[in-house]
């Protein structure tokens, strides 16, 4: 497979965005990932009764980042609702609704906050269809803003995922773009199981795709390869995704095509594509920006090295945080959570073992 | 302290509930007091797991089972299986629950009850968000849920409370203080001993009744019931109880508590209280008692007859239910199983 081989290439990251500019269209709709999200809670509080949307400063406010801005006027006090500072309570609270028949859609204001609600999560949220044979069911959505990247206070920018991931009974979603976003989030508030939805806090206003108006569902369960490549298979999600196209796109000026998998569903896993995309390389980098034991990076790891280790002409390798909280140190940010460089450092290192 | 009843039976004041009514709590009563004998005896034989006992707190969870209406909600904790009895929870699920068989979580359709609750005091939001639904849903149900003074300690009693509070929603919250939380004793485990004062500082009505009064725990819960329903909020009641049995089958109380406590307490059993007062109405005599009894025992014997009919479960169906479709996962782990 020496056509893959690769010469290092120096840093060159940084600068310009490769982010198409869509805000010229003037005849299309385009929306930031806090846009399509508020446009997908309006949409489905539009549709269905049924569908209540709470949260910590959720109501009066939209929420911190306003992904619920303007809902509460159109929809009423009843819908679009604050709730008391208590992310157990919200989540118990949440469980309730949904046991008598809702479609509660509830925010928790930082995925970091959701460390409290964890006994409702693990003991309720993920068990009760499964205890009761499905006799109960809890279809309810757990949307939380994640990760790093924009300088937050301590404790705002953890990437939980793979803590969730481990709770048998949960779906977990993480979109990476607007337009996926919307039909995601409206898909994830039809599922008949309980869904987080994590939100890149990097990707909340970045930048603006085409988002199509009204209903659209996207499935859950369905990774996508949103670059095509040859050389090695980058496996991300959520914010990370952006980074790795970063990374293809220097090392697409070398000649070197990477090939880049947005999961968007860890749980339901859909694997058959990364596998594919692993066959077809040969090689893969998995990156996460949560610490990497045990992050849900390694399960992808863990199941290449099960399903395709003779595929393999090198090391899965990850690029992840460091086994260190995430720091709430501004200065050190960057070292931490994985970037372009710290992608092709990897991709050198796969491409020349 | 609420109180109809002297510790030895003896009517105080006038009784608020009718002869029909005083028969009928007694009935229950027995009812759930015989399923507790007979579930513990079961556990001893190795017929049933692990079993948490409720004697002597019958009348501290039969009352507030009671005072609900027919599309109000219970939210029980694991000690509550008499609540659950009474509510319409067939006696064999109730059996098959305590033998860890899954038909004992799959309640019949339509029955507002939900499955028994492990963790301690995490039911109390959902009992929240169940009674806020109904609000939204323009339904008039109520419900009322159980916790003990242990659980009161969690933060989940704290949260639910103000949640309720808050939006005042139709939700009744019942603490069994039995005085022990295993081995913990109430004044270990907080330093104001008196629950329902709490109540004051989420701005609700709280009151403190002896849960070992049939009488008073009816008929204060369903004062409770009827403001929630009429939209008055909910209402802290703290049923002060004591828990004759282990905290489970598996428990040795003589580890951390005297055996005078136990004895003190058995002279104040709600139902010896409850048939001293029909004795002294007239309302109900030995033959009767006798009768009622060969009854509850030929009814438990059957329900044990058709939980032991119950079908075995197939290992692949371990990992049916997790979704409402299987992902891959579960298919995967599905198609293994089958082979065992």
């Amino acid at each position: 497979m020496s056509s893959k081989r690769w010469v290092p290439i120096s840093s060159r990251l940084g600068g310009s965005s490769v982010n198409v500019d869509t805000q010229q269209q003037t005849s299309v709709r385009t929306l930031n990932l806090v846009q399509a999200l508020n446009d997908a809670l309006d949409v489905a509080l539009e549709q269905d009764r049924r569908v209540l949307v709470f949260g910590e400063d959720v109501g009066r406010m939209g929420g911190v980042f306003r992904v619920a801005d303007g809902l509460q006027a159109k929809h009423g006090k009843e819908r679009v609702f604050d709730t008391p500072l208590a992310e157990a309570g919200i989540v118990g609270y949440g469980i309730g609704l949904a046991l008598a028949g809702l479609r509660p859609v509830a925010e928790i204001q930082f995925a970091c906050f959701l460390y409290p609600a964890l006994e409702q999560i693990i003991s309720h949220l993920g068990r009760y269809r499964h205890r009761t044979r499905g006799r109960f069911t809890i279809p309810m959505v757990v949307r939380a803003p994640y990760g790093g990247g924009v300088h937050m206070p301590e404790l705002h920018a953890d990437s939980p995922e793979g803590i969730l991931a481990q709770v048998p009974g949960v779906k977990v979603v993480i979109p990476s773009d607007p337009e996926r976003a919307k039909g995601l989030l409206l898909a994830a508030i039809d599922d008949p199981d309980p869904v987080f939805f994590l939100e890149a806090i990097k990707l909340y206003r970045s930048t603006r795709v085409e988002v199509p108006e009204g209903n659209y569902l996207h499935p859950l369960g369905c990774a996508r390869v949103v670059r095509r490549g040859d050389a090695v298979s980058l496996v991300a999600y959520g914010g990370m995704v952006e980074v790795c196209m970063k990374a293809a796109e220097v090392a697409s000026r070398e000649g070197v095509e990477l090939e880049v998998i947005d999961l968007e569903t860890l749980v339901p896993l859909d694997f058959d594509t990364v596998l594919a995309s692993v066959r077809k390389t040969g090689r893969a980098v998995v990156v996460y920006e949560a610490p990497r034991t045990g992050g849900f990076g390694a399960e992808i790891a863990a199941r290449l090295a099960d399903e395709a280790i003779f595929d393999l002409d090198g090391p899965v390798v990850r690029v992840a945080g460091w086994d260190a909280p995430y720091p709430s140190f501004a200065s050190v940010e960057h070292h931490y959570r994985p970037d372009a460089k710290r992608v092709l450092e990897a991709v050198r290192q796969v491409l020349t073992r | 302290m609420i109180q109809f009843l002297g510790g030895d039976g003896r009517i105080l004041g006038d009784l608020p509930l009718s002869h029909e009514e005083l028969v009928r709590g007694y009935r229950a009563l027995q009812r759930v007091r015989v399923f507790d004998e007979r579930a513990v005896s079961l556990q001893r034989q190795g017929r049933l797991g692990v079993y948490a006992p409720y004697t002597g707190q019958e009348a501290a969870q039969v009352g507030p089972a009671l005072a609900l209406g027919e599309g109000d909600w219970l939210v029980p904790s694991y000690r509550e299986t008499g609540a659950a009895l009474i509510r319409g929870l067939p006696t064999y699920q109730a059996l098959l629950y305590w033998r860890a068989d899954p038909a004992g979580w799959c309640y019949p359709d339509g029955l507002r009850i939900v499955p028994f609750y492990i963790p301690i005091a995490t039911q109390l939001p959902h009992a929240v968000g169940i009674a806020s639904a109904g609000s939204y849903l323009g339904e008039d149900w109520v419900a009322l849920t159980f916790v003990g003074d242990g659980g009161s300690s969690e933060g989940d009693f704290h949260e639910a409370l103000n949640f309720a509070a808050v939006w005042g929603t139709p939700t009744v919250f019942v603490v069994q203080n039995n005085g022990w939380a295993i081995s913990v004793p109430t004044e270990s485990q907080m330093k104001n001993t008196c629950i329902a004062d709490r109540a004051a500082g989420y701005g609700v009505p709280g009151v403190t009744v002896d849960g070992n009064d049939l009488v008073a725990m009816w008929v204060v819960a369903r004062e409770a019931v009827e403001r929630a329903r009429a939209g008055g909020g909910p209402t802290l009641i703290e049923a002060m109880t004591y828990r004759l049995a282990p905290h489970t089958t598996s428990d040795d109380p003589s580890r951390y508590r005297a055996d005078e406590e136990v004895e003190r307490w058995r002279q104040r059993d709600p139902i010896e209280r409850l048939r001293r007062v029909l004795d002294d109405l007239g309302l109900w005599d030995a033959e009767q008692d006798a009768e009622f009894l060969r009854e509850l025992r030929v009814e438990f014997d059957e329900a044990v007859r058709r939980a032991d009919k119950a079908p075995e479960l197939e290992p692949q169906e371990l990992v049916e239910h997790v979704f409402e479709t299987m992902g891959p996962d579960q298919l995967e782990a599905w198609g293994v199983l089958r082979e065992r």
